[in-house]
């Protein structure tokens, strides 16, 4: 069972301007397992990970990435040694062609896996002899992949990886996702795909607004979140259902919804006491979990 | 095939289908199943989900753990007599499904009232 934790922040903000766009973000992912770190375009997905990787320094707040400070360049510089990252520009040199540049790569990194090199090339049918820069977007987001997975990397940080692929490569990323994690590799993923994430992750952290909203394991969301629907004969007062475990309440006229996320079966018998005319108890998906918590404020 | 959005922890579900091979006979003692990571790649899940399926199961008494990932059925005899329980009890729902579909019912209300049985059991909304 994982301990330790491969990120670590405490009260990370960054301002562009009047702007925040990380608000005092305090969060942790653990090691050895695929955390999804699901928001909206714009929620501040990229600017959290671009201070994690030291692109971007914060305009407050620190963390640690492989327990080394990410706001001292020195630290930051000794982590980005164990850490990959496949960003949403996928920074490479557009003058060389895909065998140079994995030939290139490969002389930095005494770990280089030849095995996971060999077999993505072939997978991804990525042509050697071709120029970076004429790589379609898809192509390109495969080849950063193939440098990131080969190089068997402790913790492996994408950003929006799925971006520009077609379904079969989804597939194929997803795959190597679920590979790299079984080889020992920590894997944190931005996405605002809610499928994928609730395909392989099996934590999500929800950023909005700048805030991390919401912070759960998919197999808990599995086990112990419901929506229930009950409908009454007569109008229902919101303060009679304060009862631990719920998130949301909804009333409309008759009918009210209950997010739960956690003492579901409680809370259903609490509400069948007060004697409805029906009820209904559902499972959540990610789906609803997500645009649920980030409609809120909405 | 595992559903990522089932009211259901991944594990248990995988679980439920080894088990199920198991009692139907698809799976019989002594039969392999593959590596902790060779099935995680197959299903593309997590290979903590696969770990913790395969470590219960050996809890239960249905699989042996090898080193190296690998697990084999160790279930015991007397699953003959489940499968053909199982069989029947098929036989039943697919009877009783066909007659709620008769009544009008779709296959989204069916599959509801279902869920809403197993996971809380129904109670009796008129007070005598």
């Amino acid at each position: 069972m994982p301990k330790s934790y491969v990120i670590e922040t405490h009260g990370l903000t960054k301002c562009y301007g009047s702007f925040e766009a990380v608000q005092s973000l305090s969060f942790r992912v653990s090691s050895q397992r695929i955390t999804g770190f699901l928001g909206q375009n714009g929620a501040g997905k990229s600017t959290t990970i671009k201070m994690l990787l030291g692109m971007t320094h914060p305009t407050s707040g620190t963390g640690t990435i492989l327990s080394r400070c990410i706001t001292d360049a020195k630290a930051n510089r000794e982590a980005r040694r164990d850490v990959a990252y496949v960003g949403e520009d996928k920074q490479l040199y557009g003058y060389m062609t895909v065998e140079q540049i994995v030939r290139f790569t490969k002389s930095f990194y005494p770990d280089w896996r030849s095995e996971i090199e060999s077999r993505l090339l072939k997978q991804y049918r990525l042509p050697l002899d071709r120029k970076v820069k004429a790589l379609s977007k898809g192509m390109r987001t495969k080849l950063a992949l193939l440098l990131a997975f080969s190089r068997r990397p402790a913790l492996l940080i994408l950003d929006e990886p799925s971006e520009g692929l077609d379904p079969v490569s989804i597939e194929e990323l997803l795959q190597a996702l679920v590979m790299a994690a079984a080889d020992g590799t920590s894997v944190f993923f931005s996405s605002h795909q809610i499928a994928e994430v609730e395909r392989v992750a099996e934590h999500v952290s929800i950023i909005d607004r700048g805030k991390l909203v919401m912070d759960f394991s998919l197999d808990d969301m599995r086990q112990s979140y419901r929506r229930i629907t009950a409908g009454f004969a007569t109008q229902q007062l919101a303060d009679r259902f304060q009862i631990h475990g719920i998130r949301k309440m909804q009333a409309s006229g008759r009918q009210v919804t209950l997010l739960a996320t956690d003492n579901a079966d409680e809370i259903v018998e609490i509400v069948r006491s007060m004697e409805p005319v029906s009820i209904e108890v559902a499972p959540m998906s990610l789906r609803e979990v997500f645009l649920e918590t980030v409609r809120k404020g909405a | 095939m595992l559903s990522p959005s089932a009211g259901q922890p991944l594990y248990l579900q995988l679980m439920q289908q080894i088990r199920h091979a198991i009692e139907t006979g698809v799976l019989q003692t002594g039969d392999q199943l593959p590596g902790i990571r060779t099935l995680a790649e197959q299903l593309v899940i997590s290979h903590n989900t696969v770990a913790k399926a395969y470590s219960e199961l050996e809890h239960e008494g249905l699989l042996g753990l090898k080193h190296g990932s690998g697990a084999y059925v160790t279930a015991k005899r007397g699953t003959k007599s489940r499968s053909e329980k199982v069989r029947g009890a098929r036989h039943r729902v697919q009877v009783f499904v066909q007659s709620l579909r008769h009544e009008g019912l779709s296959d989204e209300e069916i599959h509801r009232l279902f869920e809403a049985e197993l996971y809380y059991p129904a109670f009796d909304l008129q007070k005598s």
